[in-house]
């Protein structure tokens, strides 16, 4: 655990430098939208830029467009219409660490994903004030980081047109009402509601619209999945169809009893946690205390958006002493169930496995 | 004339004020300037390891390798060719062997 960084509270320590810092599991317990200060934090390149001078910073949008454009914090806070939106930012390899066989990357538990409400203005809006030419196909964004190695890939990430244009994908300006901690990406960050957070690029400065497909390293070669059912292959399988990384799907958690707890038997005993459908609402979570033989509903709390956390609660009776593996699947409003067994593929990505919550009755 | 100036000017100062109050968020920015922690964490001694510190720390800290979990020789070359490859690390060809050694016996397969 650190908390040597500035703006942010108690984190895992994943690495100082790029930062990886993962939110403590039990900052889920305490309501659907993760504070700031202990939002997790995914850097790719160690060259970020430790000072933001509100007054000097403009976001460019240029390429496929009538009028290139140059829009201080002003211009974007000031003269487009603001939006609000909760929404699940979740790193595309959350809880890597739990891949069986284990595979190599940032060995993440479940603690690289939060929920906030998100305040700015639409991608649309910025792409109409420019002007997109007929032709364009794909909107590429980058930030002020930069790799150490000159040479190296600037991070940046592409989304078809027709998404960037879609009226839900913001540029955000602040996170649950206050400006974004610095290595959350102030004072601009992407938000794509229920896609991967690879493309929440954050530090945005640079819009990019493209008339040809973007083939640069990280929106081709990086953060892509085989093309098959939950991403999933057989360790060393090969000859498989890359795609890039894109929506994300159902999750659920139990976050107010962990893994080893005792509890109860023959009592009853309050079970509390959060789900999200993905790239949806969710429609239901149920809960099994027989290894998936029998589900129960769980009580859903308040909607805050269907891209966000959504509460869900029950109580139960562990009919009798003994060990009791406590399952929690989460269906999306699109009719997506969490699976039954876990996915593989060599990135250690889009887990999303029915997990687990194992107890001792007593 | 020129005496009638001034309230005039003043007027639409205070207009334009409150035009951009309504229309506008509430919302401020304030400037940021912090410092990052660095980390002076090292690769652990033992064969390869003076190689490995100095050429892998600099774009990034020991911290997430150490986490790494135990890999198989093939998983750990493919590890350092992709540092190499795509991410062009300056690694020099005759320091390769030594990181993936180093690497291995650190967290290899067991």
């Amino acid at each position: 655990m650190t908390t040597a960084f500035p703006q942010k509270g108690a984190m895992i320590l994943q690495r100082t430098r790029p930062p990886l810092l993962e939110t403590p599991f039990e900052v889920f317990d305490k309501g659907v939208f993760t504070p700031n200060g202990q939002f997790y934090v995914r850097w790719h390149w160690a060259l970020i830029p430790t000072e933001i001078d509100i007054d000097k910073f403009s976001l460019t949008v240029r390429g496929h467009v009538n009028q290139t454009l140059s829009l201080s914090l002003h211009d974007i806070l000031r003269g487009l219409p603001s939006v609000q939106l909760s929404a699940v930012n979740q790193c595309s390899g959350n809880s890597r660490g739990f891949f069986q066989p284990r595979v190599p990357g940032g060995e993440w538990a479940n603690g690289a994903m939060g929920n906030a409400l998100w305040t700015g203005v639409r991608l649309k809006d910025v792409l109409d004030k420019a002007g997109v030419k007929p032709g364009a196909v794909q909107v590429r964004f980058k930030g002020l980081d930069e790799p150490v190695v000159a040479d190296a890939p600037h991070f940046m990430k592409s989304l078809e047109i027709d998404h960037a244009r879609d009226g839900e994908v913001m540029i955000a300006y602040a996170m649950n009402g206050e400006q974004l901690p610095l290595v959350n990406g102030f004072p601009l960050r992407l938000v794509v509601p229920g896609w991967y957070a690879t493309y929440w690029v954050k530090m945005l400065n640079d819009i990019e619209v493209l008339d040809q497909p973007d083939t640069n390293y990280w929106t081709k070669v990086a953060y892509t999945i085989p093309d098959t059912p939950h991403a999933s292959i057989k360790p060393g399988q090969t000859g498989v169809k890359m795609i890039p990384i894109n929506k994300m799907v159902p999750r659920s958690f139990v976050t107010n009893i962990s893994s080893g707890s005792k509890v109860s038997a023959a009592a009853p005993t309050t079970l509390r946690g959060i789900a999200f459908g993905g790239d949806c609402g969710v429609a239901s979570v149920d809960f099994s205390i027989d290894r998936g033989q029998t589900w129960h509903q769980a009580q859903l709390g308040k909607d805050e958006g269907k891209y966000g956390f959504r509460q869900w609660q029950t109580q139960l009776t562990l009919p009798a002493p003994g060990a009791y593996g406590l399952l929690i699947r989460c269906t999306n409003s699109n009719g997506v169930a969490q699976p039954d067994t876990q996915n593989w593929n060599p990135a250690g990505f889009m887990r999303n496995v029915i997990e687990s919550t194992d107890v001792i009755a007593l | 004339m020129r005496r009638n100036r001034l309230p005039v000017v003043v007027l639409l100062i205070v207009v334009s004020m409150s035009t951009d109050v309504c229309a506008a968020s509430p919302f401020e920015l304030k400037s940021v300037k912090i410092d990052l922690p660095d980390s002076d964490r090292m690769f652990p001694a033992g064969p390869g390891a003076d190689t490995i510190n100095n050429n892998c720390l600099a774009c990034h800290s020991a911290g997430m390798v150490l986490n790494q979990p135990s890999l198989s020789k093939q998983a750990w070359t493919a590890a350092v060719d992709k540092m190499i490859n795509n991410y062009k690390a300056p690694v020099a060809p005759e320091n390769v062997g030594a990181i993936v050694e180093y690497l291995t016996v650190l967290k290899g397969a067991k």
